[in-house]
């Protein structure tokens, strides 16, 4: 299958992978998709004042899935929570040109991201 | 000797196909514009050199499987073989039976024909294998019924280059009197191949799986004790004893003849050589790497495949991180329904191993080289795969990775 170039960079360059403290009171983490289905995403963030100052992500997936959760962490860096959560997977799916067949990488991205988000907001409700 | 290209990657796909061997090609050569007579051709000499030809290489391609020339029938490839075999001795028989048996990791010609004739009205079996992918031998016993004609097993499997017992499943099918057929486009020229020890009625047999070229195969029709007839599924001139019509491609015949030949000649030899790689590459990525599995087995493995799973890393990302080598995957995640290799789940491969599967072909043309840039490259990148993995981390603190409740509702499968 031909990868854009985007992807390709990402693939083989990826940015923010690693693990953050998931015991920590400030990460969240989600844990999406199953490997019978041949993608997991992990994704984490550390929230300050209410604002993403890092994330990272470890991804078992083909190459537009772990291209996906790299571009999804940079763009919520820096971000507030609510601004991340607003990320839908089309910018995804437009930045790094996924054809069809792969949209479902963005998407679980995009879940990726809800999913941190919710994990951090249900530690601090506690 | 052929040379690597510089601009390609290592070709290590020789199950799919391979390069037709250059001494084959010189063989072709005066076959395409000096020595064009058609070989049906009876009143002239253009004719006659050219049926020369195609008899000696039917002579060559029989001598492969200690059978007799007579009993060749060239046709376009091994597809075109297993739909003559099933769909031809399906119909003639039709009046002794409607039954077939066959086996869950058939190739999809066999497979594809088999439910075909389902469709038909044809009652099919489809025999599951064991955990090293060959079948139960009491489990086809028990299902041969007085309504059998055909049983069709493969001789090696594409996939993961097992190795079925071809012999007993042979003197089973002629105890019970019934049809046995065997697709042996990946066994031909790679394993030891006797139509008469093993008792087989019909084979099918390619030309370019050989370092032949493509568009040529063959099926071994038995003529005596017992004689098999087909229906033909091509109607004509009634070339190839009237079970395949069409003028004969010279060319295409003398060319599979040599590789036949060639094959004959040095398969041994180059199977000690296939066998040395193959553990080479297989030896340093167990203990350079964790966590690697064999599809299929050395023991009932034929030398030149090498079918691994690398826990904890999706096979389209692997085949991504290793573009430097040609090689298959079982996964093949390339629509919405993400598919894993049929052949792995029928073997009991989880979901999980069966989408990291990459199938190493070993050929004639590989050198040590090669295999030594091969698996370097894989034992680099499956490292740096899991690196990147969540699943390998979890699997390093020690988490059950069954034990986890995943949300696998999402994401297009």
């Amino acid at each position: 299958m031909a990868y854009s170039d985007k992807v390709i960079d990402h693939y083989e360059n990826p940015r923010n992978v690693g693990t953050l403290n998931k015991e920590s009171e400030n990460v969240g983490t989600g844990l999406v998709g199953a490997p019978a289905c041949g993608d997991v995403m992990r994704l984490q963030i550390e929230v300050k004042d209410d604002k993403i100052v890092d994330a990272k992500f470890k991804t078992f997936g083909c190459g537009s899935a772990i291209a996906s959760s790299s571009l999804a962490t940079e763009m919520i860096k820096g971000k507030t929570l609510d601004e991340a959560r607003e990320l839908k997977n089309m910018e995804i799916v437009e930045e790094l040109a996924l054809p069809p067949v792969k949209i479902h990488c963005s998407i679980l991205a995009e879940e990726a991201i809800k999913s941190a988000i919710e994990d951090y907001k249900s530690k601090q409700g506690k | 000797m052929l040379n690597r290209r510089p601009d390609m990657p290592i070709y290590m796909d020789y199950q799919a196909t391979t390069p037709v061997d250059p001494r084959v090609v010189e063989k072709m050569m005066p076959f395409f514009s000096e020595i064009f007579g058609n070989a049906a051709s009876r009143t002239h000499a253009y004719g006659w050199e050219s049926e020369k030809a195609v008899e000696e290489a039917r002579t060559h391609v029989a001598e492969l499987i200690n059978a007799d020339a007579k009993d060749i029938i060239f046709t376009s490839g091994a597809t075109e073989s297993n739909n003559l075999a099933l769909k031809g001795a399906m119909d003639f028989y039709k009046d002794k039976g409607d039954h077939l048996i066959t086996v869950a990791t058939e190739h999809k010609c066999v497979i594809d024909t088999a439910r075909y004739l389902k469709q038909q009205g044809k009652k099919l079996t489809v025999l599951p294998v064991q955990e090293d992918g060959t079948i139960d031998l009491e489990e086809l016993k028990n299902s041969i019924t007085d309504q059998t004609v055909l049983v069709s097993v493969m001789g090696v499997n594409n996939e993961t280059g097992t190795v079925q017992d071809l012999k007993a499943i042979g003197q089973i099918c002629r105890e019970r009197g019934v049809i046995f057929h065997t697709d042996a486009a990946q066994a031909y020229g790679k394993v030891e191949l006797d139509v008469e020890d093993m008792n087989i009625d019909l084979m099918s047999i390619s030309g370019h799986k050989i370092y032949g070229p493509k568009g040529i195969g063959a099926l071994y029709v038995r003529r005596r004790k017992p004689r098999v007839r087909l229906t033909p599924l091509i109607h004509g001139g009634g070339q190839e004893r009237g079970m395949r019509s069409g003028t004969l491609s010279t060319p295409l015949i003398v060319g599979f003849g040599e590789a036949a030949r060639i094959a004959k000649e040095e398969m041994h030899e180059e199977a000690k050589k296939l066998i040395e790689f193959k553990s080479y590459m297989f030896n340093r990525l167990n203990k350079e790497l964790e966590e690697v599995y064999l599809n299929g087995s050395l023991e009932h493995g034929i030398p030149g495949n090498l079918n691994l799973s690398f826990a904890h890393i999706e096979g389209e990302s692997l085949m991504m991180a290793i573009k430097g080598l040609a090689v298959s995957s079982g996964s093949a995640c390339t629509s919405a329904s993400l598919e894993s290799s049929y052949v792995l789940l029928a073997m009991g491969k989880g979901d999980e191993l069966a989408h990291t599967s990459i199938r190493f072909g070993i050929g004639r043309f590989t050198t040590k080289e090669e295999i030594e840039e091969a698996t370097d490259t894989v034992i680099r990148e499956v490292n740096r795969l899991r690196d990147l993995s969540p699943l390998w981390e979890m699997f390093k603190e020690g988490i059950d990775l069954s034990t986890i409740e995943w949300n696998d509702e999402h994401g297009g499968h």
